[in-house]
């Protein structure tokens, strides 16, 4: 399904990550798993350190304290915001959404929409997808989209599948309209079919949670979790990647009549290096427009970590100018979007910390 | 230049991969062996074995890493 969109900007963006750094070295610990093969497995796969949250922090926690931080800044006014749009897989509660539960905790204006969406790794895509399309309404002038997951609190530390590459973290992006009128394309697929690769069985109603889905089980090739964990089919995930992202992207700059050259950047979603690096050499663009560092620096924090590799990788280039980006996220779902569109120059494009 | 063999031993030792139809089958190559094995044949041969082809068949055995190997024109 494609998308187009014009009049619409960023405005600045803010992550917000956990201060508590864990180390790979500390994960392997933890593993059933020769040490010299967990070092083999962390350098291809590029596994280093990840933030993850301590002491049941959830995923308002993050986002008020960044939003805290952009109106002590001066960055954005709460009455400027007419919409907040949290996509998560993490909420606070079952009910209510927890964007209502930020909006509650900062006093903000009754006159606004709040809207949870629950995507994972596609989930900055589909999350600009909604802001774009919520400022075509006469009275929504100004969204701040939040995309933000605590999901190491459900992984298996026993699980080497999973838990190396897991992070945590809460990402702020204020999207506004624009006089600049230049084309916004994007491009969404979903595949509910393999709705159970990437999944955490137990505690929802289908299979609540109970002492039984909580006991760890030895699931094989030395990985240990309980049902109530997220579990990931890593392979078939890989495969997935493999298959469908080269053809989106492919199909993407042909619907915005643009060439591999015209992109400056490919900020994709970063489960890790070696995924990554297939993908670019697929796709015949250099490893270095196409970056690959946010989960050896900070972990895997789904939807959050298209945003994150924006702010790491390109704040200054895009304080002081604009580039090109041709972004990319896939997962859950099954969902692979992208999307393709000048970005800067922006107020603010920062890291903080929890 | 490491032979195909070789690069087998040194991600896992342990086993005999002379005497294996099916490495997968056998249980001597798990998941993240077949990433690793894959990034050592890149590595070592200087190619860029496409994602698509990171298949359980295409590592299997010696003759379908050599069958691999000749489609980005190694003959190891």
């Amino acid at each position: 399904m494609n998308f187009s969109f014009s009049g619409k900007r960023l405005a600045g963006m803010l992550t917000v990550l956990p201060a508590n750094e864990r180390s790979f070295t500390d994960d392997m610990k933890e593993f059933d798993f020769p040490e010299e093969k967990s070092l083999k497995l962390k350098k291809v796969m590029g596994y280093d350190r990840h933030r993850i949250v301590t002491d049941g922090t959830c995923v308002s926690d993050l986002a008020v304290h960044g939003f805290r931080y952009l109106f002590d800044h001066g960055h954005v006014k709460p009455d400027e915001l007419d919409a907040l749009v949290v996509i998560t897989q993490s909420p606070d509660y079952y009910m209510p959404a927890t964007s209502n539960v930020i909006q509650g905790r900062l006093n903000l204006k009754h006159d606004m929409l709040c809207l949870d969406i629950s995507q994972g790794c596609a989930g900055f895509v589909v999350g600009l997808m909604q802001a774009f399309m919520m400022l075509d309404q006469a009275s929504i002038k100004r969204v701040a989209l939040v995309n933000a997951d605590v999901l190491s609190r459900k992984v298996s530390r026993k699980d080497k599948n999973s838990f190396p590459l897991i992070g945590d973290a809460a990402c702020i992006t204020i999207v506004e309209r624009s006089d600049d009128r230049q084309p916004i394309h994007g491009n969404l697929k979903m595949d509910g079919t393999h709705h159970e690769v990437l999944i955490i069985p137990a505690g929802g109603f289908r299979m609540p949670s109970t002492p039984q889905t909580a006991i760890v089980e030895d699931v094989g090739d030395n990985n240990y979790r309980a049902k109530d964990n997220l579990t990931m089919n890593g392979t078939a995930v890989f495969n997935f990647v493999q298959v469908e992202v080269p053809p989106m992207i492919e199909a993407l700059l042909q619907q915005a009549a643009l060439t591999v050259e015209q992109v400056d950047y490919f900020m994709f979603h970063q489960p890790n290096k070696f995924m990554l690096h297939k993908l670019a050499d697929r796709m015949r663009v250099s490893r270095d427009r196409l970056p690959s560092n946010i989960v050896e620096n900070f972990g895997n924090a789904s939807g959050a970590t298209i945003p994150t590799n924006i702010t790491f990788n390109l704040a200054e280039p895009l304080l002081n100018g604009s580039l090109k980006l041709c972004m990319a996220g896939f997962g859950v779902g099954l969902t692979w979007a992208s999307l393709v569109m000048q970005v800067g120059k922006l107020a603010f494009c920062k890291i903080i910390e929890y | 230049m490491k032979s195909v063999l070789e690069v087998l031993k040194s991600i896992r030792p342990e086993f005999d991969f002379a005497t294996s139809e099916d490495f997968v089958a056998d249980g001597m190559l798990d998941s993240f062996d077949v990433i690793t094995l894959i990034s050592e044949l890149d590595k070592c041969y200087g190619i860029s074995i496409m994602g698509t082809d990171i298949l359980p068949e295409n590592v299997r055995s010696l003759a379908a890493i050599t069958r691999l190997l000749h489609k980005y024109g190694v003959t190891p």
